[in-house]
């Protein structure tokens, strides 16, 4: 039927995917967390002009409550460590968007103190260039990222012990 | 030396009572600068706010002129909130003998900018009750603010700029 069907001829595997995917990009609830300027860009977003609210983004206050973190600013290594207590507080299924130039790369802090790119430490999904990104750009990032969850294969059903997680292609 | 240096009130009863550990008086721009010699640095700071009222400690830092001798400079800089006035005082400390004598006694704020300047700089507070690193890490390896440190971090091929 030209559909993918990890756990063999049975048609309700794929609408599993569809569902969970759906459910999923329809609801990220993003970390409240923010380490410079991108952060007052991340709070325009969230605000009532541009208004994350409207695709299911709701900012949680706890990492336990949180399926993604948006790295928003410069990270210096003395935060890193706190970075990464967080990130490993969330469950999963969790992603994590690198906002702005210094998140991405380190930006214009190439010094002894920055981290030179979040990816250093965390497994990044989207990258969201700019020095801040303008909201537009952030959301922009942000349904990057739903459509990346829309194309996840069988990550719910391997996580029940279903089967295999298949990657997609690209 | 201009005659506003010579004639600042501090200056005056300064050169008095410690003729011998004054190396240096400077005025640019309505800015009084006093260097001392640093072994009388705690007296000197404690005659400055007990008898001339230089109340505030608004900023301890240090300089690093790296190739000169001495090799550092730590800075002072003082504000009398009732005479409404600023002083500068500075010591010079060699890099063979990297310290001076923390003036904490004197003014209590002096705690942390003592921190500061030998997080930053490495320069050791003679007496200090809690001389530890207060901005980078403490299992941090070297002082970032000394010129010799290299900019991107010891362990990473420093940038040459992009057409090198």
């Amino acid at each position: 039927m030209g559909v993918d069907q990890p756990l063999g001829d049975n048609i309700v595997t794929a609408s599993l995917d569809g569902l969970v995917n759906w459910a999923r990009k329809s609801s990220i609830w993003p970390m409240t967390f923010g380490l410079a300027c991108c952060a007052i860009e991340m709070m325009a977003a969230g605000a009532a002009k541009h208004d994350l609210d409207r695709f299911g983004i709701i900012f949680r206050a706890s990492p336990r409550q949180s399926d993604c973190i948006i790295i928003a600013g410069t990270v210096t290594k003395k935060m890193l460590p706190v970075i990464k207590t967080v990130y490993e507080q969330m469950p999963e299924p969790k992603w994590v968007i690198a906002m702005g130039a210094c998140a991405c790369s380190g930006g214009v802090f190439d010094t002894y103190s920055v981290v030179q790119g979040i990816d250093e430490a965390l497994p990044v999904d989207v990258y969201v260039p700019g020095c801040p990104p303008r909201p537009e750009a952030l959301l922009y990032g942000i349904m990057k990222l739903q459509e990346k969850i829309g194309k996840e294969r069988n990550t719910f059903g391997s996580a029940i012990g279903l089967g295999e997680r298949l990657e997609p292609a690209a | 030396m201009s005659d506003m240096a010579e004639n600042n009130r501090a200056v005056i009863k300064l050169r008095e009572k410690f003729a011998s550990s004054i190396l240096d008086v400077k005025e640019f721009r309505g800015e009084v600068t006093v260097t001392v010699k640093k072994e009388d640095i705690v007296a000197i700071c404690n005659f400055l706010k007990q008898d001339q009222r230089y109340n505030l400690l608004t900023d301890v830092t240090a300089v690093d002129y790296l190739g000169a001798e001495p090799r550092f400079m730590v800075v002072y800089n003082l504000y009398s909130i009732p005479n409404k006035d600023r002083l500068r005082v500075k010591a010079p400390v060699a890099d063979g003998d990297c310290t001076i004598d923390t003036v904490c006694g004197v003014w209590s704020t002096a705690n942390w900018l003592e921190r500061e300047v030998y997080d930053l700089m490495g320069i050791t507070f003679n007496n200090h009750p809690d001389l530890r690193r207060i901005l980078m890490t403490d299992d941090w390896v070297g002082h970032p603010l000394r010129k010799d440190y290299p900019l991107q971090g010891p362990d990473r091929e420093p940038y040459k700029g992009r057409l090198s």
